[in-house]
């Protein structure tokens, strides 16, 4: 990690995207940019890996749907088979379609709350966690490209940067 | 401009021209009388009794039935009602596979004009590309529409007992047909389904006109006419179509009711006919027609198909489930007859029409892979055709149906006239809108 970072800062989406192009292909490692929203395409620029977040999701569901079935077979099958309103509860088959309803939304429980809570962790978010933006400009209309800087560079991307429409440059030591 | 290939043209004929064989097979091997009804059982329980051979002719057959097949050899003392039942069942099956088919293929053209309009009313910037495979595969909805309603007049002059209630003699013996002898009469039968047909065709002929129309305006008038026309035309449609499906499926059950029933026929026939747009979009673009569809058009195609099978099941479930959890006597016999005498086509087709999909059809990755999209959109159309024969056949020939030659004839006859009328209405204007408004966007639809 470089002890020292660029900051460029745009204030347009469109011509952020061209600076971050421009930057990846002069071998520059884009460290992080800070977007108000989010801009369509600014990953596949960035070469950012796709997200496998839809993956838990699945599996997540499958969980979900085993717990459903585990949980109404011990119950409604095996601990205590009544006859309820003449519900055949001899096997969980006969029984399915009155126990569908909570397999469905137990899928839908596990893979909503899991998925989401596997994206709190990845990307570290928490009520008290303190805010990570670079300047509060960010949240509302700038757009910030943070660039790592190696010695002997900085001159030529600075310049580029400046080229690429940035509003304003600032080296940041972290 | 597209040219139908020869090689599809000769394979549609020769479709055709097989249908006509097994269909006629399945005509010319009916009883004529009691008693012949009964020795085709009891020469069909020998068959399976003494050789096995037999068998490997009639795969579906010799697995369905061994035991109801045992059950009418027990019952040797057979009495004449029950074998001119039995005969009626017989009789019916070759008009049952031929209205199977037939209502599956003109389904599918139906389901194609319903999403087409739902785009035209949406104002989809996606799907502009399309609208013209969309014509022409409404296209046939003519003759489709008219063999169907051909049909329907053969059954109300008695040809076949597919529909009891035409039958003034059941009727006489039935309070509750009687009471439903205000709605199922056979002249109104009929004149209901000129107006349904009469309303969906002329839809389908103002849209077209006004589609091609645009191609050659100057301004957007017709666009907007065509707007117009889609929204009181899917008002009109999502009436008749629920009742379409009460006269032409629910009335072949006519002791049996169900409030959701015409939604359930609207999802089969949604989810067939954005299955043949994607096949034959895919099929066209594999041949160079469509330059500018994309993998993106084919993922939105293979979301609704993948959707509306989901649908498709959520109304088959909610059906299934209300009618089984409250066990009603007079509702619950559809479904007991179903899982009887139908257990493996019943769960099967829903193995075929959601589990399928629902795995097959949830990457975004594969949702974009021709051949991917083509094998699912098989296996769902084979479900759902699967899914109209579990409508019709319990109630026209009971435990007397199998898969066999008068089926397959009749898939084979009515999708020989579905890929020639479909692909000779393609090969008539450019396959791609000039001047929709929306055709740009649809170009570089990308998602």
């Amino acid at each position: 990690m470089a002890s020292k970072v660029i900051h460029a800062y745009y204030n347009d989406d469109d011509i952020l995207m061209q600076a971050v192009k421009k930057v990846k292909t002069t071998k520059h490692h884009i460290e992080e940019v800070y977007c108000p929203f989010p801009v369509h395409g600014l990953d596949k620029a960035m070469g950012l890996a796709p997200t496998r977040i839809a993956i838990t999701s699945f599996m997540y569901g499958c969980l979900g749907l085993i717990v459903a079935i585990v949980m109404m077979n011990y119950i409604m099958i095996e601990d205590w088979p009544q006859d309820i309103g003449g519900k055949p509860s001899f096997t969980y088959i006969q029984n399915m379609p009155a126990f569908v309803p909570i397999m469905f939304e137990l899928t839908v429980f596990f893979a909503a709350h899991l998925m989401v809570i596997t994206f709190y962790l990845r990307s570290r978010l928490w009520p008290f966690k303190k805010a990570e933006n670079p300047d509060v400009r960010t949240t509302d209309d700038h757009f910030v490209m943070e660039i790592e800087v190696y010695s002997g560079d900085e001159k030529g991307l600075m310049t580029m940067l400046q080229e690429s429409g940035a509003v304003e440059i600032n080296q940041v030591e972290k | 401009m597209y040219t139908f290939s020869n090689r599809l043209k000769i394979g549609a004929i020769v479709l055709m021209a097989l249908g006509v064989v097994g269909m006629g097979v399945g005509f010319v091997t009916v009883p004529s009388t009691p008693e012949e009804a009964r020795n085709m059982v009891a020469a069909h329980d020998d068959g399976h009794g003494d050789s096995h051979a037999e068998e490997g002719e009639h795969p579906a057959a010799a697995s369905e039935h061994p035991a109801e097949d045992a059950g009418h050899a027990a019952a040797s003392g057979h009495d004449a009602a029950h074998d001119e039942h039995l005969m009626h069942q017989l009789q019916n099956r070759p008009w049952s596979a031929v209205y199977v088919a037939a209502f599956f293929f003109f389904m599918i053209a139906l389901g194609v004009l319903a999403f087409y309009a739902i785009q035209r009313a949406a104002q989809a910037g996606w799907s502009p590309l399309l609208f013209r495979v969309m014509e022409g595969i409404t296209a046939y909805l003519v003759p489709g529409g008219i063999i169907m309603f051909v049909l329907l007049i053969l059954s109300v002059m008695h040809f076949n007992h597919m529909f009891v209630w035409m039958d003034s003699e059941v009727v006489a013996e039935d309070a509750l047909l009687q009471g439903k002898a205000g709605y199922l009469d056979p002249t109104f039968f009929l004149i209901r389904a000129a107006i349904f047909l009469g309303g969906w065709i002329l839809y389908r002929e103002v849209s077209r006109r006004l589609s091609l129309a645009q191609d050659e305006a100057d301004d957007n008038r017709n666009f907007v006419k065509n707007f117009r026309w889609a929204a009181g035309f899917l008002v009109f449609y999502l009436v008749t179509e629920s009742m379409m499906s009460w006269d032409w499926i629910m009335s072949i059950d006519p002791h049996w009711f169900s409030t959701l029933f015409g939604w359930y026929i609207f999802a089969g026939m949604m989810v067939s006919g954005i299955t043949v747009i994607a096949i034959i979009t895919i099929y066209l673009k594999s041949k160079g027609y469509l330059p500018d569809v994309n993998d993106s058009h084919i993922h939105d195609l293979a979301k609704f198909m993948f959707g509306f099978s989901i649908f498709w099941t959520y109304l088959w479930f909610s059906q299934f489930m209300l009618i089984w959890y409250a066990n009603i006597p007079e509702e619950v016999t559809y479904f007991v007859t179903r899982i009887e005498d139908y257990n493996l086509p019943f769960f099967g087709m829903v193995a075929m029409n959601f589990v399928f999909p629902l795995l097959l059809l949830m990457n975004s990755d594969y949702k974009r892979i021709n051949w991917f999209v083509v094998m699912a959109g098989i296996v769902i159309l084979a479900g759902h055709y699967v899914d109209v024969f579990n409508m019709v056949m319990p109630g026209t020939v009971g435990d007397q149906w199998s898969i066999g030659i008068p089926e397959f004839g009749a898939v084979c006859f009515f999708a020989g006239i579905f890929i020639l009328w479909v692909f000779r209405a393609l090969t008539k204007v450019p396959l791609q809108p000039k001047r929709n408004p929306f055709i740009e966007e649809s170009r570089h639809f990308h998602y």
